[in-house]
């Protein structure tokens, strides 16, 4: 655990491990923070995931009741060594490999929690969200503690930053993009669309996104804004990607997808139709 | 009860991952849903799920399980009343005699409970699948009696239609998500997938179709034994009444000679009525071809949609 391996002054990251981060994991720390206890500052959880040799990937997380005053800290154990054991009944890949905290700044209380849980696990990560929005924005950031000060008289500990990303599963990925789009309406409330107004929905995204390309290079055509070469390219893997098939090939290969189609609708209405059918029947 | 809106917050995002992590078969992944009531309407707040049956596995095990996390998570001030379940599907396949009888203790314990199924093929495909369903009170009512009979169900005059009723879903964010929705938009540097509009629909249509033909077997030997059944049924009504009539008149010749009539003996003893099959499992599987069909006819009205759209990109050209 040493401070050794300095990489570039530009990136924020000691060991080289990054983080990647579950958005489940930042949707329950944010909903642990609004159930806190009366007068409770702050609250602190365990993190839940999978170390790898290059990263780290937390995966799940549950608060810990803690009680926190000036002078001292208290931490439910018990508490989360059962609630570990819980979990990992359910998933048992998963180990502990850190803490969280909301709040902006780590305190020396933190450093006490951070002793406990490298107890737990080796070389804990500290993760702090920013919930109370103390800079205006979210900030969330990740830690390792690292051993600082001079050998043979006291240590000190260091919480060093690492990089944090966030990853998604793919059916995450649509999950978190249909509550993007809550933040929208006032209401912050969604119903969930189904069939062809989604379709609808997604050309029309599309759309927006043409248009906007369009209108860049209208830009560029009249001279308003410079030219940039890799954005030319881009454009032509684009226009590229539409393939060129010759319109009778293309003609048979709609109609034929098309005729597939309605062929199952038809028989999937007829199924449905026999099945009232049937119904009528038996109850005559 | 009326249809009950349903707000959920993050309980999506952690469906969605368990099902991720748990598993890519067609096993089910199955867990509870933890919530409130408010007005008219059920907000679910939090769920956790269960772990998978195992070799080991005992029953109590489960109910431990359970009470233990609600138990811790009453402690971290989140709600821990039981409002339902969930449960994660293939391909549309859920209307089976376990669910039904789940959703049914479920309703029986509390009254708004209700199980929200997830399609994770579907959600892939590009936008979440999650339904919610309870059961009406008609259905209510015939699984507390436990008569399956035809006679029970045509009392009550069910059809398939009328198993399940859908309650809406809203999804409601608190600020403080919002505020995180902004800040994950702002670093998440992954493109935005377009699975919506992806034209391939083999593969999910035959899959569908393979479930939607094995149901359509079972559901036609439920109708040949049905048939047996009726067909026996008649003919031992005939049987009974040539019987009767044979008795009838040996009695009117035994009464003309002066011999004294036969006695009665009793019929039913004799001919005994035939089983009348449950027709339970007739109305599952009807209601599952009616799922299934559903969601046949809701695929293929997208991918025509997509097609179209195929046709103008290419016309352009």
């Amino acid at each position: 655990m040493s401070a050794g391996e300095l990489s570039s002054f530009s990136k924020m990251s000691v060991f080289g491990p990054v983080v990647k981060i579950h958005p489940v994991v930042l949707a329950s720390i944010c909903d642990s923070y609004e159930r806190r206890n009366e007068g409770a500052s702050r609250v602190i959880g365990t993190l839940l995931g999978t170390i790898d040799k290059h990263s780290i990937e937390v995966t799940n997380c549950f608060s810990v009741p803690h009680n926190e005053s000036e002078d001292e800290v208290a931490v439910d154990m018990e508490f989360a060594k059962n609630m570990y054991e819980l979990h990992k009944r359910v998933s048992p890949t998963e180990v502990i490999i850190g803490w969280y905290a909301t709040g902006f700044d780590i305190t020396e209380h933190s450093v006490l929690i951070h002793e406990y849980y490298s107890r737990e696990a080796s070389n804990p990560i500290h993760l702090t969200v920013d919930s109370a929005l103390q800079s205006g924005k979210m900030n969330i950031r990740a830690y390792v503690s690292a051993q600082m000060g001079v050998p043979g008289k006291t240590v000190g500990v260091m919480f060093t930053p690492l990089s944090v990303k966030y990853v998604y599963y793919d059916t995450e990925r649509i999950g978190v993009d249909l509550l993007q789009r809550t933040r929208v309406t006032p209401s912050r409330t969604k119903g969930l669309t189904s069939d062809l107004s989604q379709v609808a929905g997604s050309a029309a995204r599309v759309q927006d996104m043409l248009t906007t390309v369009l209108a860049y290079i209208e830009d560029v055509l009249s001279g308003k804004v410079t030219a940039d070469n890799s954005v030319g390219r881009f454009l032509m893997d684009l226009v590229n990607k539409v393939p060129t098939i010759s319109a009778e090939d293309f003609e048979n290969m709609l109609n034929s997808n098309i005729n597939d189609l309605l062929m199952v609708t038809y028989l999937s209405n007829l199924t449905q139709a026999q099945i009232a059918l049937n119904e009528k029947l038996v109850l005559l | 009860m009326q249809p009950l809106y349903l707000t959920l917050r993050l309980s999506s995002i952690v469906i969605i991952k368990h099902y991720q992590e748990e598993g890519q078969g067609s096993e089910v992944v199955q867990g509870v849903l933890l919530g409130l009531v408010v007005d008219d309407r059920l907000e679910i707040t939090n769920c956790f799920p269960f772990p998978q049956h195992t070799e080991d596995d005992a029953d109590f095990d489960e109910v431990q399980y359970q009470m233990e996390m609600m138990r811790s998570l009453r402690h971290v001030n989140i709600d821990h009343l039981h409002v339902g379940w969930y449960q994660s599907t293939y391909y549309g396949s859920f209307v089976s005699r376990a669910l039904l009888d789940s959703q049914f203790s479920y309703q029986h314990a509390i009254e708004e409970s209700v199980v929200l199924i997830y399609d994770p093929i579907k959600t892939a495909q590009g936008s979440l699948s999650l339904k919610a369903y309870r059961l009406t009170p008609k259905l209510m009512e015939i699984c507390k009696e436990k008569d399956f009979t035809p006679e029970g169900l045509k009392k009550a005059n069910i059809g398939f239609e009328h198993m399940f009723e859908e309650v809406p879903i809203v999804i409601k964010n608190s600020h403080l998500i919002s505020v995180l929705m902004w800040e994950l938009e702002d670093k998440s540097t992954v493109a935005d997938k377009h699975e919506l509009l992806n034209l391939s629909s083999s593969n999910h249509l035959e899959k569908s179709l393979q479930l939607l033909m094995d149901r359509v077997d079972d559901m036609s030997q439920d109708i040949v034994k049905y048939n047996t059944y009726s067909r026996n049924l008649s003919k031992q009504q005939q049987q009974k009444h040539q019987y009767l009539q044979r008795r009838q008149q040996e009695n009117a010749q035994r009464q003309s000679r002066g011999e004294p009539p036969l006695p009665e003996e009793d019929i039913t003893k004799m001919f005994k009525p035939p089983q009348p099959p449950p027709r339970m499992d007739t109305l599952l599987i009807a209601g599952q071809i009616n799922n299934y069909c559903q969601n046949v006819k809701e695929f293929t009205s997208q991918n025509l949609g997509k097609l179209f759209m195929a046709e103008a990109l290419q016309g352009h050209n």
